[in-house]
């Protein structure tokens, strides 16, 4: 049985307060006019350089497209500390539904291997309560206009936007808040039931409950799959409406998933080093280094296939998704590349190197900072545009959902043993050995 | 130059684990291994080097890479670069997006067939090569232990009946 530790418990609380004082900083710093902004954008003058004068000669023009510019500059400015609390709690939340999804699969699949980091799994999972209800209210407060994270939520804005009227039917506030709260409860019940299955299977004295996740598992991943896609349509592609793209929803799916695997082997790594998971060994981290090894390239592959099928074809109609992000976003969006593929493809790839549990875990830091960039690319360009600026509002909700997240799921494994007693495969799993 | 050895024939990969491991220990040299299958822990049973051709292949890999690279570049960039539907192509870098499949399938045609060759040739497999099975049972449900003889045949033999051993030969074998 694993006890939270006090350290540990003190430092994600450290982490909580540190952030939320950030976060409130953020809000307080925001603009709250036309002229605040204005001055705002003025004194970076000399950081942002050329970029920053541009902006300033279209400032001075002072013709009749001056105001709704300001407008739009100062809606930017009051977005950045709401983008970065979206883009934060997201990335947390999809961390959670990342390991939820591979625990389900691990279940369906009957895999012998994993059996022994189930319970650390659903310890992961746990933060997908706490996680999701906090994305759900970020979204009920952008359909209450708290924020312009959602440019299709805004009836002036659709007035005037034919797209926009076209696509009305399926984004509208209501239907939106409908399918936020089915799939949000979809997957809070299987994490809920399928936990409650796995430790009642401990006590039981034959396999049905065990046959009976194994059912719902299945189950679960035909709800998952296709939740995750129109989930990833309505909460990320929807604040670029005119935009779309097919494979968007299998792209975000690697990007969750890997970082939930990483997420697994990190925690699995922590506890080891404990010494509260006797009986994994490194071929289970081998294991999960492959799997982080090899989705890293599988989101590479979606990441590219998005991006050169838009990249050669070039209609103008799709192609300013990505003109936006390499004219303002240089480094991070190519940044991210190297930080989501090529840092892993070399540093996994050697198979000693993935019995290596601080290497694991050094690739492990990169590829989550690599695919917290990668939600950060696809929410900040429309809604702050080319104000973004990776500072206290950004480092403060990451602060903020980090110390949330270590606090949650390191209370919910200190609330089951960490090792399943009755699964059929525990003890396959416990010899496993590559 | 002609030298005895002593074959000794396994019927379970079971015994033959064991018999190598006790081999092992008494300190003699095991010539050769045959298997109608591969037996897993084998190698490590035997002490053999750990194998090096996926470093091999991760280097023919990168040659595969600089191939393409260099190909695409001179052909598309530097020797006729012209504008074709509208694709730019006034340096490797702007036009690199078209490129990349063609440097993924060199990087895995030439990581893959290379390593095979290397394959071939480390382990001495050609078409028309002579069989160089001792005992044609060992490819069907037999294994067979090989050791070198060195004025030990009666320890040897004494040591491989103890293991195991359904049936012990002596033969004369022709180094290669």
């Amino acid at each position: 049985m694993y006890t939270f530790s006090n350290r540990l418990k003190i430092g994600s609380i450290i982490l909580m307060a540190v952030g939320l004082l950030g976060i409130i900083g953020g809000f307080v710093m925001a603009p709250g006019t036309v002229e605040e902004a204005k001055a705002m954008v003025a004194s970076h003058d000399g950081g942002h350089g050329e970029s920053a004068d541009a902006h300033a000669a279209v400032v001075e023009h002072g013709d009749g497209h001056d105001a709704a510019h300001d407008e739009h500059l100062l809606h930017q400015l009051q977005n950045k500390p709401w983008a970065a609390l979206y883009v934060a709690a997201f990335f947390f939340m999809m961390i959670a539904l990342g390991v939820l999804a591979f625990y389900a699969i691990q279940r369906a699949a009957q895999a012998g291997w994993s059996p022994l980091l189930f319970r650390v799994m659903e310890g992961i999972t746990a933060y997908l309560v706490p996680g999701g209800i906090i994305v759900f209210v970020i979204l009920l407060l952008s359909v209450l206009h708290m924020n312009h994270l959602f440019v299709w939520m805004d009836s002036d804005v659709v007035a005037h936007d034919a797209l926009l009227q076209g696509k009305s039917g399926y984004l509208n506030p209501t239907f939106f808040l409908i399918r936020a709260a089915v799939f949000l409860g979809g997957w809070i019940a299987y994490r809920e039931y399928s936990r409650k299955l796995s430790l009642q299977q401990d006590e039981s004295s034959d396999n049905s409950k065990f046959v009976l996740n194994f059912r719902i598992s299945a189950a679960f991943l035909v709800f998952y799959l296709i939740s995750e896609s129109i989930m990833s349509w309505d909460w990320i592609m929807s604040v670029d409406p005119h935009w779309f793209s097919t494979l968007f929803g299998w792209y975000i799916f690697a990007s969750m998933f890997v970082s939930g695997i990483t997420v697994i082997a990190m925690v699995t790594i922590y506890l080891k080093s404990k010494g509260l998971l006797p009986d994994v060994n490194d071929s289970h981290i081998h294991d999960l280094a492959k799997f982080m090894f090899g989705i890293s390239i599988f989101w590479t592959y979606l990441w590219f296939s998005q991006f050169m099928l838009i990249w050669y074809s070039n209609i103008p109609e799709e192609v300013t998704y990505y003109v936006t992000r390499i004219e303002d976003y240089k480094l991070p969006f190519f940044g991210m590349i190297a930080m989501n593929f090529v840092f892993p493809l070399l540093l996994l790839m050697n198979s000693d190197f993935k019995r290596v549990n601080w290497f694991v875990v050094l690739a492990g830091i990169v590829i989550l900072a690599g695919h917290y960039l990668d939600i950060f690319n696809a929410i900040m360009p429309a809604t702050v545009g080319d104000q973004w600026y990776i500072g206290l509002s950004e480092i403060s909700s990451v602060l903020f959902f980090a110390g949330f997240f270590i606090f949650w799921v390191f209370r919910a494994l200190a609330t089951a043993p960490l090792q399943p007693k009755r699964n059929p495969f525990i003890e396959e799993s416990k010899h496993f050995h590559y | 130059m002609a030298s005895k050895v002593i074959q000794a024939f396994y019927n379970d990969d079971d015994v033959l684990m064991h018999a190598v491991k006790k081999v092992k220990a008494a300190k003699h040299h095991i010539e050769e291994v045959y298997c109608p299958f591969p037996v897993h822990g084998l190698d490590k049973a035997m002490g053999l080097a750990p194998t090096r051709i996926a470093i091999t292949s991760f280097l023919y890999g990168c040659v595969g890479l600089t191939v393409a690279v260099v190909m695409m570049n001179y052909i598309m960039i530097e020797d006729w670069p012209q504008d074709i539907g509208g694709k730019p192509s006034f340096s490797y870098l702007e036009n690199m997006p078209a490129f990349v499949p063609i440097m993924f399938e060199l990087t895995v045609f030439f990581a893959a067939h290379l390593m095979v060759i290397t394959f071939y040739l480390r382990s001495r497999l050609w078409p028309f090569k002579k069989a160089e099975n001792p005992d044609v049972r060992t490819t069907d449900d037999h294994f067979l232990m090989e050791i070198e003889i060195h004025d030990n045949e009666q320890e040897l033999k004494d040591l491989l009946a103890d293991t195991g051993a359904v049936e012990i030969n002596i033969s004369e074998k022709n180094s290669h």
